[in-house]
């Protein structure tokens, strides 16, 4: 059972961002994954990718709320990352029919499915924000995603007073709102 | 209702920042306006596509760069050009200490060959030694500088014979004994030259070439013995890594080095000196070198040719055997005796060389 308290520990730490746990996941499952997509016409970079990306909706499921790892988290990955790879031999018509690999899989389908839809908004919100232009992309990032204070924001920006650069950002959030959901919406 | 404020009343609800009282204000509103209902429920979802979006990017950037420590460290392999990057550091991290602890062995060991390569030759006949004399050039070089001491030296050397080398030199006896290398006294005879730059006339009375070393003896009326010598002559051997300094004639002027033991055998294990860390030049050949008590420990007579800074004495405790020698080889030297009371430990060190610039001599040897 050590084990499985490891891995929970492990899900938690990457559910936090915690750079240890990255590394211990990164380090346990990596070499098994490059080995995978080398041995099935890939390159070291797409090694990474594919890995990265099966990390990231690792990440994403352990951020819900109902979320129960069913399987090891090398099982895990391991399917992930052979579902994405052959998607991308597939994409890239190089697939040649049949992927060696041994290993045992587990259903993602589910899984990756909201992944590729969070992935889509994700591409969205980063359309909208570059479309944005400045001060307003960076103002904006400054708020919601480094969480500074509007006092700090002013100070940043040079307004001269909170309430001024309160006032262009409600400005610069309605844009983005407006692009988002323009985009959001057809994505739908 | 001014919009602004309402989207920052809905950012306060949605982070929980309200009072009870507010809260329950607009959770009314919210209740009985529609719109204002729908503006949250949109801006909700609106600000966790951002969070995600930020935690995203942040675990993106997480799997980057763990990427770059695993490759790094060579936990990862990438093949190419990363790989061996990640190898070479691997193994520096690995090997950092062994290698700085090898480094140094292989430097000790480095020293110890260069040093006994050639054990049983005369360290004094190898290309790679430079001998500290000068030679004839750099000496008449320097006659011509002197302007009025030129005429002197003339007058002291004996008409028609030709300086051959010069050096450095230093009492051992207040009697007018001075000490200094064999080989630089290349010609018949010597005159020796004090601090203030007075010549005196002398004569060899030892020479060693074994040794390197030789004793002059001050014939010359005009001499005044000094009170005494403010040093003795080590008989033990000296430590390693002990601060020395030198004071001799490279040019017409005494000059003082400063440096440390760093061996004790000279060039090619020669056992009879010590190797030095001085920056020694032609001329600092016959000079004492002491140690920070201001006891002379060796007579500076060699530097390593390519080796920069590394320069050989002679030990003192040769010195000792060399006066018994001359003791022995006639009786008129019975009385010479070196000095006994050292009287500069623990004084500064300009105070020191005050006190020793009297008692080191330039050698000029001539010949025919």
């Amino acid at each position: 059972m050590k084990g499985d308290t490891n891995e929970q520990a492990l899900l938690k730490g990457l559910a936090h961002n915690d750079s240890k746990a990255v590394e211990i996941i990164y380090k346990d499952n990596f070499n098994m994954i490059q080995t995978f997509i080398l041995n099935n016409n890939g390159s070291y970079d797409e090694a990474r990718d594919i890995f990265q990306e099966a990390m990231i909706a690792l990440y994403e499921k352990s951020q819900t709320d109902s979320f129960v790892l069913t399987c090891q988290i090398k099982t895990y990955l391991y399917s992930v990352c052979r579902r994405l790879w052959l998607k991308r031999l597939q994409q890239m018509g190089r697939f040649t029919g049949s992927v060696d690999g041994f290993e045992e899989t587990v259903a993602v389908e589910e899984d990756l499915e909201t992944h590729e839809k969070r992935n889509a908004e994700f591409v969205i919100m980063d359309r909208a924000l570059n479309s944005l232009g400045e001060p307003c992309k960076s103002l904006l990032q400054g708020y919601y995603l480094k969480k500074m204070d509007m006092t700090a924001l002013a100070a940043e920006f040079g307004y001269t007073n909170a309430d001024n650069a309160k006032n262009q950002k409600y400005k610069c959030l309605m844009r983005l709102k407006k692009l988002f959901f323009s985009q959001y919406n057809i994505g739908e | 209702m001014d919009d602004i404020l309402l989207l920052d009343a809905i950012e306060r609800y949605l982070r929980e920042e309200m009072s009870p009282e507010e809260r329950a204000y607009f959770e009314n509103l919210r209740n009985t306006t529609p719109e204002i209902d729908q503006m949250v429920v949109e801006h909700n979802m609106f600000l966790h596509q951002i969070a995600d979006y930020s935690a995203n990017i942040q675990i993106k950037q997480t799997l980057h760069e763990v990427h770059q420590n695993l490759l790094e460290r060579g936990d990862l392999n990438e093949g190419g050009t990363l790989n061996t990057k990640g190898k070479v550091i691997q193994f520096f991290n690995k090997y950092k200490r062994v290698t700085t602890i090898a480094a140094s062995v292989g430097g000790v060991i480095a020293l110890f060959i260069s040093g006994l390569a050639m054990y049983f030759s005369t360290a004094v006949n190898d290309p790679k030694l430079e001998q500290l004399g000068k030679d004839l050039e750099v000496v008449k070089k320097n006659q011509q500088y002197q302007g009025n001491i030129i005429n002197e030296v003339t007058s002291k050397i004996p008409i028609n014979a030709r300086l051959l080398s010069g050096g450095s030199g230093f009492l051992v006896d207040v009697k007018g004994y001075i000490v200094t290398n064999a080989h630089i006294l290349k010609g018949t005879g010597a005159i020796v030259v004090n601090s203030k730059g007075k010549e005196f006339k002398s004569s060899i009375v030892l020479i060693d070439h074994v040794k390197d070393l030789a004793i002059l003896k001050i014939n010359d009326d005009e001499y005044e013995a000094i009170k005494s010598i403010p040093y003795t002559i080590q008989k033990s051997n000296s430590d390693l890594g002990e601060e020395i300094f030198t004071l001799g004639y490279p040019r017409n002027e005494i000059v003082y080095g400063m440096g440390y033991l760093s061996a004790k055998s000279g060039f090619n294990g020669d056992s009879l000196s010590y190797q030095i860390q001085i920056s020694a030049n032609p001329g600092n050949s016959g000079g004492p070198v002491f140690n920070k008590n201001g006891e002379v420990i060796g007579v500076l007579s060699t530097k390593q040719a390519q080796a920069d800074g590394v320069a050989f004495a002679v030990k003192s405790k040769n010195i000792h055997s060399i006066i018994e020698d001359l003791k022995k080889s006639d009786t008129a030297f019975q009385r010479v005796k070196l000095p006994n009371k050292s009287s500069l430990k623990g004084v500064e060190r300009k105070v020191q060389i005050n006190k020793l610039e009297d008692c080191v001599y330039f050698v000029k040897a001539y010949g025919k």
